[in-house]
């Protein structure tokens, strides 16, 4: 398939209220994307949904980023009556990246502080606590290991493309159900309750987490990954994109690594 | 308190930095009611600064306006303003006995950490308390932007309606915090739409009133900063007492015309950027509430040099370095937008720290909008502890790196020689990376070390 792509229509970008749920600095994964996409000759559409705006007809990746309580009660009744399209979508192996509120949103339900109960989007089984106010938020460097086909079975050539490195800062704990499986397992840090050794979720091509960083500009086989699920989502057959180095990826990537083995707590 | 004022001299002596905070440490060991104890020997009282961005550059300009005024302002200057900070600047005054010297003219001017606020307040009991904005800023260590507003609102509920408030008119999140108050409120703000935004910055942090509709906005400054009302439960931004009428931003210092509840009088501020006129009228406004005339609050304002490390200038032979302190998205934005306006070719140091008062999460790179700089083609080289990853965000900006350089001595000696002779480098640091950089440019320009400045009574180790 090699660079047969670069002739292929624009992949679809479909960022969800990206004015809204754009707290945490997560509009680099798109930065991230764009930049990665342009390197590759891969041509991009981008659309941007936030309150009443309509969904595009169809998507091949779908980003949403982290909020406070806020942000998500302004958008959750919104976003879950989007639900049958989203679920459709990811049923159809669209690629999708729900980080941090917006993962949480992505589940099946999210309990705030106060005990309210806002509804998911329910791509994943997942549901999540949001704990009183007395309770400790999961802050800080965190490393886990993918457990995603396409970045766990390159593990055994590039140790790097299995490992995922970012930043979490979540006070809800969230819990997966028996039909999801997680992201990835926690080395160092908390991940999604800080109790069993999960962090995020994945459904089809669809990846929940909790990683800020921005996650992808510093994990480049995850960035990959994403963008080869879009493209073949796009043609309608699976792609393997051509190897590219990222040298500024890579660099970040090795010492954010370090510094979350040094400052983060070991699982 | 003699203990305290030692053991900030031992520190110094051993070539550990300014010893700024420790001081307050262990006098606070000692006296663990120091802070109540001295607020009382204040005869004018205490005035509190506090928000994101520009506390330390408002602080500053207010005591040389007070100063100008014929007042006697203690402060914490230099950026340490946590607790320990407040006692370290307490014990640097007293005498021998432990007392404070003496003065019918006392007023304590204290910029304090936003976090750091609620707490402290009771035990300060500020006649004055001035709020200069509220942005999103290391939420590794504040957690929400949302719940450090919860805890101002808490903090002023319980307070004595005798302080008094001085706010941000153009920040909703600051406006609000004077809504339906019994308490006298002095508001700031900028009045002239030709210095606003013409699209809105990314990085937002007040887009829904409290019933959840959706701020619009007259003008943008910064950010969430401007001229906002709802069009659905009706608040508004409220006028100011001491605006902004006009504002010519020049590349190295700023032209503004204030009005001070109907007097105008004309500043010329030694600093650039839109959010020191900000500072400048927060300044203003905090001392027009305090009685100082408009004429005094001019003179001061057009004197007052920048504070450490906020805009200082080095002269290293025929180069200069500014050194411009960023530690947020706000922050950052405002100083791209500063050298975006700036004249000749752009020589950028760009140094990234990862401690705990830097924050240690660098997420909020990408929160800033580097992309402005894009189209100057900087020569940049990326500095400070994570390094890689601020080369990797200019990467994504369009801007490759000249060179990648961690450690701070090496990386000031390849930035000055790609600084041409005659031309300026820019140094933009996060704070810990600021002080280090600080550090080394003085040394080289045989300038004395922060501790020893006149104006740095005690110099920093707490928060920014």
């Amino acid at each position: 398939m090699s660079s047969s792509y670069t002739d292929a229509p624009p992949v679809r970008v479909v960022s969800l209220y990206p004015d809204v749920m754009n707290v945490y600095a997560d509009r680099g994964n798109l930065l991230a994307i764009r930049h990665r996409a342009a390197a590759r000759g891969i041509a991009l559409e981008e659309f941007d949904v936030s309150l009443e705006d309509p969904l595009p007809p169809e998507a091949d990746l779908v980003l949403i980023g982290g909020g406070q309580d806020r942000e998500q009660h302004r958008i959750a009744a919104e976003l879950a009556a989007r639900g049958d399209t989203l679920r459709a979508w990811a049923e159809d192996d669209t690629a999708m990246l729900a980080v941090c509120g917006g993962f949480q949103l992505f589940g099946r339900w999210y309990r705030d502080k106060r005990g309210r109960t806002l509804p998911g989007v329910g791509v994943f089984d997942a549901t999540t606590v949001a704990p009183g106010p007395r309770a400790e938020r999961a802050v800080g460097d965190i490393l886990i290991e993918s457990a995603v086909p396409g970045l766990g079975p390159r593990a055994e050539r590039d140790p790097r493309a299995v490992q995922v490195v970012g930043f979490e800062n979540h006070a809800g704990r969230t819990y997966l159900g028996p039909s999801a499986r997680p992201f990835g397992c926690v080395r160092f840090g908390r991940g999604n309750n800080g109790a069993d050794i999960y962090e995020g979720a994945v459904y089809r091509e669809a990846i929940g987490t909790y990683l800020h960083g921005s996650v992808l500009p510093k994990n480049p086989a995850l960035l990959d990954h994403l963008l080869a699920s879009a493209l073949s989502h796009r043609l309608g057959a699976l792609v393997t994109l051509d190897p590219l180095p990222a040298p500024y990826a890579e660099r970040a990537h090795t010492a954010a690594v370090a510094i979350t083995e040094r400052r983060s707590p070991p699982r | 308190m003699i203990a305290g004022r030692g053991a900030g001299a031992a520190t110094r002596r051993l070539g550990r930095g300014g010893g700024t905070a420790l001081p307050g440490l262990v006098a606070g060991a000692i006296a663990p009611r120091l802070l109540e104890e001295l607020s009382t020997d204040l005869p004018l009282g205490v005035v509190t600064v506090t928000g994101t961005n520009g506390k330390t550059t408002t602080a500053h300009l207010l005591a040389a306006i007070l100063e100008r005024a014929g007042l006697d302002p203690l402060a914490n200057h230099a950026g340490s303003n946590l607790e320990r900070g407040l006692a370290a600047a307490y014990v640097s005054e007293v005498d021998a006995t432990g007392d404070l010297e003496h003065s019918d003219r006392r007023i304590g001017v204290f910029e304090v950490d936003e976090a750091a606020l609620p707490p402290l307040f009771p035990r300060l009991q500020p006649r004055l308390a001035t709020f200069l904005n509220l942005f999103r800023d290391q939420l590794d260590r504040y957690g929400e932007v949302d719940s450090v507003a919860t805890g101002w609102h808490r903090m002023l509920a319980d307070t004595s309606p005798q302080t008094g408030l001085v706010l941000n008119a153009d920040d909703p999140n600051i406006a609000l915090l004077g809504e339906g108050s019994a308490r006298a409120v002095t508001r700031f703000g900028v009045d002239d739409p030709e210095v606003a935004l013409h699209s809105a910055e990314h990085a937002s942090d007040a887009r829904f009133c409290p019933n959840g509709n959706r701020y619009r906005y007259d003008a943008i400054y910064m950010g969430h900063v401007g001229l906002w009302y709802c069009d659905c439960c009706g608040s508004r931004r409220p006028d100011p007492e001491v605006s902004a009428r006009h504002v010519v931003l020049e590349s190295d210092h700023s032209i503004v015309t204030l009005s001070i509840a109907g007097t105008e009088v004309v500043v010329e501020l030694p600093l650039s950027g839109l959010y020191t006129v900000y500072n400048a009228l927060a300044a203003a406004a905090t001392a027009h509430a305090l009685g100082v005339t408009p004429d005094v609050i001019a003179a001061a304002l057009t004197e007052a040099g920048a504070p450490f490390g906020r805009q200082e200038r080095f002269q290293l032979g025929d180069k200069t370095v500014r050194v411009l302190l960023a530690k947020n998205p706000a922050g950052l934005n405002e100083v791209i937008r500063t050298l975006a306006a700036s004249d000749g070719p752009l020589t950028v140091l760009a140094m990234l720290n990862d401690g705990i008062q830097d924050g240690q999460d660098v997420s909020w790179i990408y929160d800033a909008d580097l992309e402005l700089l894009t189209g100057r083609r900087p020569t940049l080289i990326a500095a400070g502890d994570r390094a890689d990853d601020l080369a990797l965000r200019w990467q994504l900006a369009g801007v490759e790196a000249q060179a990648v350089v961690p450690e701070t001595e090496a990386a000031v000696d390849v930035a000055l020689d790609e600084t041409r002779p005659g031309d300026r480098l820019d140094v933009v640091a996060t704070y810990t990376a600021m002080l280090a950089v600080r550090e080394a440019l003085a040394r080289r320009a045989g300038v004395a070390s922060y501790w020893e400045r006149p104006d740095a009574h005690r110099p920093a180790e707490a928060a920014p």
